[in-house]
C-alpha cells in the first residue's frame, strides 16, 4: 500500500502534514480500513494544548472505539466541522477531506516516520 | 448457591500464587480466628419460619405511624397492577439480562422507560437507569467534565445534601473541585444573580440546580442566568429528586437543563429502608455519546420485524475498559420496570391529576400547620409537595419531631441535620396519600406540643 509522500506518520496510524508552523492531522487510509465504517469522531477542542503522542480523542466505528493520538505537540487551531455530520468522510478520503484538526506546532516533531518507513511499518504489522 | 469456582479452579489459583491452602492465603491470625462454627440456628420448617418472621414484623411500630416524611423518599400509592406485572417470573430479575437481545420483552420495557424519561424531562435521550438520584447526578457531572474539559462544578446548596455528598465522593477521586452557589434565605431558592461573574472565567464544567429543591421550593434559573450559562459554554444539570413533580411542573429541558438527573422512586416503587431506588439520566443529542450505562434502541431484525437491541455499546466498559464513559455497569431494571408500569397505568392525565393532588394536599397541610400559633412557613417561594416549617421560638425542629414521635406521628425531617441555620425548621411532606384526618391529627398534636413547657422553654 503506497502512502502519500510529503506527510509524516506515527506508529499510531496518524498522519501530519506540516506547512510552516501549522500541522494538519488525520488518520491513515490503513487505519480507516482496519476500523471499518466510522460513525463518530471525537476531536480535541480548539485552543486545547496537545502533548505529542498523547490520547486526545476517539474514533468510533461499527466495530470498535479507538483512541486518537496527537502525532505532534501544539495548540489546536481548527477542527474539521464536516466530520460531525458525516464521520464517514474519513473512510472515503482519509488523507484529504477526512482531515481531523489543525495544530500550531510547538517544537520539532519527534518519533515520526516518512512514507517509506510507514509503508514498511504497516507491512510488518 | 452461587459458586463461581470449582475445587479444581481454586487449586489451580492457589498453585499459581504458590500457597498450599485458602487458610494460608488469608492468614487470619489465630488470636482472632473463629475456631468453632458460626452460631447460626438450624433451619426452621416453613410454618414455624413464617410465625417467627411475623412476630418480628409485628414489633415494627413505625408502620402504624402517620408519616409526613419526604426529603428524597416519597410515599405514593402503588396500584396493584404494578406488582402484578413486575412480579411475573419473566421480569423478576434485577439485572439487565446478559444475553440482552434474547429478552426482547425486557428490552422493550427498558425502551419504554427511556421514552417516558425523555417525555418527562423534555430531553432527547435517556439511559436504562442508574442506581439512584445521587449516582445520576454524579454521572451527569462526569459527563459535563468530559464534555468541557473543565474540572470544577458550581452546585446549588439547595440540591439534596445526600446527593451533594455522593457528588463530592466521586469528585474527590476524579480531582474535580466542587464550589457552592449562594442561597437566598428569604425565598428558599438558589442565588443565581451573580452567575455571569462566576462563570466568566470559564472555570466550571457545570452548574447544578435542583427543582423542586431540597426545601420543596420551585427553584429554576432565570432567563439571564441561563444566558450566562449558555454563553460561557457551561452545562446546566437539572436535578429532580421528586419525579412526581414532573407531572405538574415544567420539564428540566424547559428551564435550560442540558442534562437531567434524578430519582424515580416515586413512580411505583415503595419507600423502604435504604431502597432500592432508581436513578434516571437524560440529555440532548450533543451529549448523547457521553451518557453512561446501558441504552436500548429500537430497530428491525434481518426479516424486517420490530426488534430491540442494546445500542451505543462502544462507550461501555466491556469494550472500552478504563476509557469507558463510566464504570457503572448495571442498572435498576426491575425498579425501572415498576416505574414504567406505573406511568403506563396512570397515563399523562392520571399523572397530572396525581401530581396536582400532591400540591393540593400540601397546601392543606401548610394551612393547618401554620394555623397553630408559632408555626410558620420558613420560605416564600412556591413549593410542590413539601415545605419548610419554622417551629416556635425557644424550641427546635428536633425537639418538636421527638414530641410528635411520642404521639405516633413522623412529622418530617429536621433541617438542622444538614443546615445549622435551619435548626428551627422541619421539612414536611404531603402526598396524595395524606388524608384530612392525618393533617388534623398533625395540627392538633402541634397545638398541644406548643403548650408543653419541656418542648418550648421560654
Amino acid at each position: 500500500m503506497a502512502q502519500p509522500d510529503g506527510l509524516l506518520y506515527s506508529k499510531e496510524h496518524e498522519w501530519a502534514k506540516i506547512e510552516g508552523e501549522v500541522a494538519t492531522i488525520g488518520i491513515t487510509d490503513y487505519a480507516q480500513n482496519s476500523l471499518g465504517d466510522i460513525v463518530y469522531v471525537e476531536l480535541p477542542r480548539v485552543g486545547q494544548a496537545l502533548a505529542a503522542h498523547a490520547s486526545i480523542g476517539v474514533v468510533e466505528s461499527v466495530k470498535a472505539v479507538s483512541e486518537l493520538f496527537s502525532p505532534v505537540a501544539g495548540e489546536v487551531l481548527e477542527i474539521n466541522p464536516a466530520l460531525e455530520k458525516d464521520p464517514a468522510t474519513v473512510n472515503r478520503d482519509a488523507f484529504g477531506e477526512g482531515w481531523m484538526y489543525k495544530v500550531k506546532v510547538a517544537g520539532p516533531p519527534a518519533d515520526l516516520l516518512d512514507a517509506a518507513e510507514y509503508d514498511r511499518f504497516v507491512a510488518s504489522a | 448457591m452461587y459458586a463461581p469456582h470449582t475445587p479444581t479452579d481454586i487449586r489451580e489459583m492457589l498453585d499459581a500464587v504458590g500457597v498450599a491452602s485458602l487458610e494460608e492465603l488469608l492468614r487470619v491470625p489465630a488470636a482472632i480466628a473463629l475456631a468453632e462454627p458460626l452460631a447460626v440456628p438450624p433451619g426452621l420448617p416453613e410454618l414455624e419460619l413464617n410465625r417467627t418472621m411475623a412476630a418480628y414484623a409485628a414489633r415494627n411500630e413505625a408502620v402504624a405511624f402517620t408519616s409526613f416524611l419526604g426529603a428524597g423518599s416519597y410515599r405514593h400509592y402503588v396500584p396493584p397492577v404494578v406488582p402484578a406485572i413486575a412480579m411475573r417470573g419473566e421480569f423478576l430479575t434485577a439485572y439487565t439480562p446478559y444475553q440482552a437481545e434474547v429478552s426482547q420483552g425486557y428490552l422493550q420495557a427498558i425502551y419504554e422507560w427511556q421514552t417516558y424519561v425523555c417525555l418527562l424531562t423534555g430531553l432527547d435521550i435517556a439511559n436504562a437507569s442508574v442506581y439512584d438520584g445521587a449516582t445520576a447526578l454524579a454521572e451527569a457531572a462526569i459527563m459535563a467534565v468530559n464534555a468541557t474539559g473543565r474540572r470544577a462544578l458550581l452546585v446549588s446548596p439547595a440540591v439534596h445534601p445526600n446527593y451533594r455528598a455522593v457528588l463530592r465522593t466521586y469528585a474527590r477521586g476524579l480531582e474535580i473541585e466542587v464550589d457552592e452557589l449562594q442561597f437566598c434565605s428569604e425565598d428558599g431558592t438558589t442565588g443565581f444573580d451573580a452567575l455571569a461573574t462566576q462563570l466568566a472565567g470559564e472555570r466550571y464544567a457545570a452548574v447544578v440546580a435542583q427543582s423542586p429543591n431540597f426545601f420543596g421550593c420551585i427553584d429554576v434559573p432565570a432567563e439571564t442566568a441561563r444566558a450566562a450559562i449558555q454563553s460561557s459554554g457551561t452545562v446546566l444539570i437539572g436535578v429532580v429528586a421528586e419525579a412526581m413533580s414532573l407531572g405538574a411542573l415544567a420539564p428540566p429541558a424547559a428551564w435550560g437543563a442540558d442534562i437531567a438527573a434524578g430519582e424515580a422512586q416515586s413512580f411505583g416503587n415503595p419507600v423502604a429502608y435504604g431502597g432500592p431506588y432508581v436513578g434516571f439520566i437524560a440529555t440532548n443529542k450533543a451529549h448523547m455519546r457521553r451518557i453512561p450505562g446501558r441504552l436500548v434502541g429500537r430497530t428491525v431484525d434481518g426479516t424486517g420485524k420490530l426488534a430491540y437491541t442494546l445500542t451505543l455499546q462502544a462507550r461501555e466498559q466491556h469494550i472500552r475498559r478504563e476509557k469507558a464513559t463510566s464504570n457503572i455497569c448495571t442498572n435498576q431494571a426491575h425498579c425501572a420496570l415498576c416505574a414504567t408500569v406505573y406511568l403506563a397505568a396512570l397515563g399523562a392525565t392520571g399523572l397530572r391529576r396525581c401530581a396536582t393532588l400532591n400540591v393540593e394536599r400540601t397546601h392543606a397541610m401548610a394551612e393547618r400547620v401554620t394555623a397553630v400559633g408559632g408555626f410558620s412557613r420558613r420560605f416564600a417561594a412556591p413549593t410542590f409537595n413539601e415545605l419548610a416549617i419554622r417551629v416556635p421560638a425557644g424550641t427546635s425542629g428536633a425537639a418538636v419531631l421527638a414530641a410528635l414521635r411520642e404521639r405516633r406521628i413522623l412529622g418530617g425531617v429536621d433541617l438542622g441535620r444538614w443546615y445549622p441555620d435551619l435548626a428551627d425548621c422541619i421539612l414536611m411532606t404531603a402526598t396524595e396519600l395524606t388524608t384530612d384526618a392525618e393533617i388534623d391529627a398533625l395540627g392538633a398534636a402541634l397545638g398541644a406540643i406548643a403548650k408543653e413547657p419541656q418542648v418550648v422553654r421560654n
